[in-house]
Formats: structure tokens, C-alpha cells, sequence
């Protein structure tokens, strides 16, 4: 039987605002997958982003939805989980959102570890603002604001993540479709932070400068650019070259955050009682 | 039974205030001279099952929380003025999506990183103006360290009545001085807790104005689901750019307060009633202000004082017939002049009005007040 994705969807709120051959359609629905799979309750779910493109993800949804303001989706979410760790939460949103004017909220979300999700949708662009280079823009890349190209040195999303302290950090890609629900649902059964990256894919703002025909060739591209951690072991350094590892790249078992939180009032109210 | 009583500090006072209304969730950022509210709250939350989170900056402590008031938490972050600046984005937030929480802003001088430690009340006019966009804006300005702990209740209370962030801005010396303080018994002072929806969650919509310009708001894991947008929105929290709608949704928050400016504004009058000068003064520098009013009364001059104590909205409503029945007005504040012209918008030509200006981190003393007192007296 096919999958019912209107189960999770909003009455009325389709279509989406994504361009014809974009990725954030297909990781929405990995994402319904996944929270599927998990049995996730509608109304103990909070679905956060900021804003961009990906970041119209959460208003599509039938859960409890929160759009903020630019890069700040991680620090409003912290705020929900924090104050009522029962509901499940995932943040989502784009490379700009994410790693440029969010970069501290997300850095400190890794290091603190509080038991939640952050989806991040890297289509190395700024879309929704017409194509201005990200901070994963590649160097050498054309963008609105890179009409010579990109000079600017791009992050790698995941390895930012590890380095500061995330305990689950996996990537997938737009094109690996039935991989992104696999991912989500190891990330939000973890105990701790988690972020997945998924490689994405903008025609309108970023093929189009970059010699990219078509959206089917940006999606081949994905497929074509990256290599599973798995398929990675057996392969040599040259080999590896240009290639991008997807799949589960890190993870670690540390004390939660709010658990740790809830021993101090537990304490607290022992001494004071 | 006698009243517990203690010599507290203006910020600490402003911290069991919070605790006092229902606060039990604090974000913050430290900065000075506002930090001991946060060193108070990580202290005490933690005893009534509270949450405190120090969080990576200002931007981030107001987003969260925006974030755990939507739970449906009465929610407080502390800061100063270069920290008041960067939480003018997520304020702004607060306001359209209309998510109560209180801020407060300890003033000390500026602009950008100034005189840390020095007093100053050159906020006022950000309190307002300071996030993009026609808002509403309620701030509070209170003179005593027994004012802070009674005015954050306040805040509270007005923040959760409007669904609307709630500014308490007492200026460094308040903040800092040590008073007499006597805690409120609990039902001592009203609290009031926000609206929650009289209709089920499959009729809830977020703003939902058939039940007024202040509809309910449900909290996120309460049973209700619902989208809310810093975009221009309709009922149900959706974005939208249908022009009558975004004309509508403004005007009405506007009109939240607009029409409960009663309920709102709280000032407090001495020696006003046969007063031929009248000063217009708040915080530390209406301290300076009564004592410099006693003065002159003693020496056969009839002057009076207005105290601000909820700056915005204005007082218009009791200025404008103050300015039309004495002969100057005099407005202390510390800043290069701000109060100045609004209450030059009130007075309407009617009653000259002068300004003492000082930002270079010192206190309005009586004797300046006197002396433009005598001045104005002449």
C-alpha cells in the first residue's frame, strides 16, 4: 500500500513554495517517513525553523509549528525543549540559516546536548533571496554576489557539527530519497543532540550560474559527489577525492543536557524542601 | 502577621518579583549591570522546579524565551543596553506573534559598549522604536528596589493580560542600590495568568479575534496544535500578504493597548496640585526630583512632581492638562534629551518646558534640579 504523506500533511496548505527540482520536497517526506516509523505524536511534536526556503518546511506540516526569525530556530527551540522536555523536538532549515547567521546558535547546540534534532537542508545557496553565496558555497562557485566567483572558503556542515560537540551527526543527500527517513529516525532516537545533514539541491539559484542543465543533472550530481561511509572503508585516498561521505559519521553517548538539568532541581529541592 | 523584610538589591528585588508572578523560566546572557537578576534566578528556579539556561548571547536568551513562554511558561531574560540592542530582533518576534514574556533592561550609558557601570535612562526611546516595524511596546520604569520587585510583577501581569512583551527598565542606580524591601505575601498583589482557549483544539485558531483583540493563546504540547510566523499573518497563523488583512492584524495590535491605556499607565503625582512648576521625572532621577520639589516648597516656591512609572505608553492623558495649568515643566533625565519631547508633544505649547541633560555617568543631583527650579521660578 502507499505511503499516506496527507496523514501528516496540513489540509490546505499545499503546494509548497519549492521550486520544480528542488530537494526540500523529497526530505520532507523522508522526514514524515521517519516520524512515521517513530510514531510520533502530532500534538507532543514541535517542528522549529528559522528562515529560507527550507526553513517553510515546518507550515506544512500538522504538528506544533514554529517559523522564527534568521538563524534563529536552534535558540527558540532550545527554549521549548528546555521548558517541556516531553515534547519532541526538531528544528530544520538551510545552509544560511543554519551555519551563517545561526552558526552560534547551532555550535552551542552541539556542545550543549540537549535531546533534540536538527535537520539542515545544504543547498549551498541563499535561495529565497535570489542566489547569494552560503557559507557552503564552493569556492570558485558563481553566485549573485560571486559574479567572479566564490573566494570564500566553504564549512563542512558535519564536521563543524562533531568538532563542537554534537553526539549524532550523520548526512544523506536529496537524491539517496529512502536514506533521509533512516537517518532521521537513528537521529531523533538518540539521547542527545543530533544533526542531519542533507545535501540538497537549488536549479533556480545556483545550477543555473553553475552550468548545471537541469535538476535531474543536480541530482545526479549528488549522487555522483558522494560515497557511503560503508562504501568509503574500501576505497583509497584518490579515489576519495572530491567525494563526499554520507551516511552515519558520528556518534557518542554523553549526559544529556536537560537530565543533567533535572538532577539540579532534583537536588535542589531535597536541600530547600 | 508581620511582613518578611529584608535590604535587597534593586536587581535582586526584580528577580523574586519574577519568582513572585510565576516565573519559572529564565534565558539570559550575562551582562553588566544587569547580571545579578540571572545569578538570582539560576539560584533560586532550580528550588520551585524552575528551568535557568545562560545561553550562547542575547539573541539567543530571547529567543528562548519566546520559545518556553510558548509552552505556556511565564518566561524572563535580563540584560543592558548593547544586550537590549541585539534582542530588538526577537522582540519584535514577541509582538506579531504576540508570546508574552518580560525583558529588563538595566540602563547604563551608551551607545554600543559605553559606560558599563554608569547610570543613564537613554533606552526609553528604544523601548519602543527599537525593533522594526509598528508594534505595540509597554515599558516600565520604577524608582525603588520595593518598585522593582511590585513592578516586574506587573510586567508579568500586563504581559500575559495583552499577550505582549512587557520591557521593566530601571536605570543603573536602581538597579544597583540597596533598599527596604517588604515581600509581598502571596495574594498580596494580583497575578494574572494568560487566556487559555475556551474552544477545542480542531476550532483553535492562534488569533482568533472573535474573542477580541487579545485572542487566547494555547500552549505548544497542551493539546493544541497551530503554526505561528513572524510573517504578517491571518487567524490561523498562516502568512499572508492579503493587504486589508495586514492592515487589520496591525491595527489591532496596536489597539490592544491603545484601548487599555487606563489599565496600563501608572504614574504618581506629589505636590501637584497648586504646583506652578511641575517636573517630569522617573527611576533614580525622581528621587532627585522630590527631594529638589521639598526644597523649594521650603523655600515658598510651588513646584510639584510627575513620576513616570509605566513609560510607554505615555501619559499623555495626564500631561497634557498638567502642562495647560502650570507655567514650566522641567524634565530631568539622564540622557541628552528624550522624555523632553514627548512631553513637549503633551504641553502643546502650552507651558514652556526645559530639559537637565547628563550622560556622563553621574546621578541628577536635587541641587541641579533647584536650581532649574528657581530658574524657572523667576
Amino acid at each position: 500500500m502507499a505511503f499516506d504523506y496527507e496523514k501528516y500533511i496540513r489540509p490546505g496548505k499545499l503546494p509548497h513554495i519549492w521550486c520544480p527540482g528542488c530537494g526540500h520536497g523529497i526530505v520532507m517526506k523522508g522526514l514524515i517517513r521517519a516520524i512515521d516509523t517513530l510514531g510520533l505524536e502530532k500534538n507532543s511534536t514541535a517542528i522549529v525553523s528559522g528562515i529560507g526556503c527550507a526553513s517553510r518546511l515546518p507550515g506544512y506540516l500538522d504538528f506544533c509549528t514554529l517559523h522564527t526569525t534568521h538563524g534563529r530556530g536552534m535558540a527558540f527551540a532550545t527554549g521549548i525543549k528546555f521548558a517541556r522536555p516531553e515534547l519532541q523536538v526538531i528544528c530544520v532549515g538551510g545552509d544560511g540559516d543554519g551555519v551563517a547567521i545561526g552558526g552560534n546558535h547551532f555550535i552551542h547546540a552541539c556542545r550543549r546536548n540537549i535531546d533534540m534534532t536538527y535537520l539542515i537542508m545544504n543547498n549551498n545557496i541563499y535561495g529565497m533571496t535570489g542566489g547569494q553565496f552560503s557559507p557552503t558555497t564552493p569556492m570558485g562557485a558563481r553566485a549573485s554576489t560571486t559574479p567572479y566567483g566564490n573566494p570564500d572558503p566553504p564549512f563542512d556542515i558535519a564536521k563543524l557539527a562533531i568538532g563542537a560537540g554534537a553526539t549524532f551527526v550523520a548526512r544523506g543527500t536529496a537524491y539517496h530519497a529512502s536514506q533521509i527517513d533512516k537517518l532521521l529516525v537513528e537521529a531523533i532516537r538518540h539521547k542527545g543532540f543530533s544533526v542531519v545533514e542533507i545535501l540538497d539541491s537549488c536549479p533556480t539559484t545556483y545550477g543555473r550560474r553553475n552550468k548545471f542543465r537541469s535538476a535531474v543533472e543536480m541530482m545526479n550530481n549528488l549522487k555522483e559527489s558522494t560515497v557511503s561511509i560503508k562504501a568509503a572503508e574500501n576505497m583509497s585516498p584518490e579515489q576519495l577525492q572530491g567525494k563526499v561521505i554520507t551516511g552515519l559519521l558520528y556518534k557518542e553517548n554523553k549526559p544529556e543536557y536537560i537530565a543533567e538539568y533535572q538532577k539540579i532541581i532534583d537536588d535542589a529541592q531535597e536541600i530547600y524542601r | 502577621m508581620a511582613k518578611k523584610i529584608a535590604l535587597l538589591q534593586g536587581n535582586e528585588a526584580c528577580a523574586y518579583g519574577a519568582l513572585y508572578a510565576g516565573c519559572r523560566f529564565f534565558a539570559g546572557y550575562p551582562i553588566t549591570p544587569s547580571t545579578e537578576v540571572a545569578e538570582v534566578m539560576a539560584r533560586e528556579l532550580p528550588k520551585l522546579g524552575g528551568k535557568f539556561i545562560q545561553m550562547e548571547d542575547e539573541i539567543g536568551a530571547m529567543a528562548a524565551v519566546i520559545g518556553a513562554s510558548l509552552t505556556g511558561m511565564k518566561t524572563l531574560t535580563a540584560t543592558s543596553g548593547p544586550g537590549f540592542s541585539l534582542k530588538q530582533e526577537n522582540i519584535g518576534y514577541a509582538c506579531i506573534t504576540e508570546v508574552p514574556c518580560v525583558i529588563i533592561n538595566v540602563m547604563r550609558g551608551g551607545p554600543s559598549t559605553g559606560m558599563p557601570t554608569g547610570p543613564s535612562q537613554s533606552d526609553v526611546m528604544q523601548a519602543k522604536w527599537g525593533t522594526h516595524g509598528d508594534h505595540p511596546a509597554i515599558c516600565l520604569v520604577p524608582a525603588s528596589v520595593q518598585e522593582l520587585f511590585t513592578e516586574t510583577v506587573r510586567a508579568f501581569n500586563l504581559s500575559e493580560k495583552y499577550r505582549t512583551p512587557v520591557t521593566v527598565m530601571p536605570d543603573e542606580i536602581v538597579g544597583h542600590m540597596r533598599e527596604r524591601i517588604e515581600f509581598p505575601e502571596p495574594g498580596d498583589l494580583p497575578v494574572v495568568n494568560r487566556a487559555v482557549p475556551s474552544v477545542g483544539p480542531e476550532e483553535y485558531l492562534p488569533y482568533d479575534t472573535r474573542f477580541g483583540d487579545i485572542p487566547p493563546l494555547a500552549a505548544f504540547g497542551s493539546g493544541y496544535r497551530f503554526h505561528l510566523t513572524g510573517l504578517n499573518k491571518t487567524a490561523d497563523g498562516f502568512p499572508t500578504n492579503k493587504a486589508e488583512v495586514v492592515q487589520r492584524e496591525g491595527e489591532r495590535q496596536l489597539r490592544k493597548i491603545e484601548d487599555n491605556i487606563d489599565d496600563i499607565v501608572l504614574y504618581e503625582e506629589y505636590l501637584l496640585d497648586d504646583a506652578e512648576i511641575a517636573i517630569v521625572a522617573f527611576g533614580s532621577t525622581a528621587r532627585s526630583a522630590r527631594y529638589a520639589v521639598n526644597e523649594a516648597r521650603k523655600a515658598g516656591i510651588k513646584a510639584g512632581l510627575f513620576r513616570i512609572i509605566t513609560y510607554w505608553p505615555f501619559p499623555d492623558k495626564q500631561l497634557a492638562p498638567l502642562a495647560a495649568r502650570v507655567k514650566a515643566i522641567i524634565v530631568p533625565e539622564m540622557n541628552l534629551g528624550m522624555t523632553i519631547h514627548e512631553v513637549k508633544r503633551c504641553a502643546a505649547g502650552n507651558s514652556k518646558v526645559t530639559g537637565i541633560f547628563r550622560v556622563d555617568g553621574e546621578p541628577i543631583n536635587p541641587g541641579q534640579i533647584l536650581d532649574e527650579i528657581r530658574e524657572a521660578g523667576k
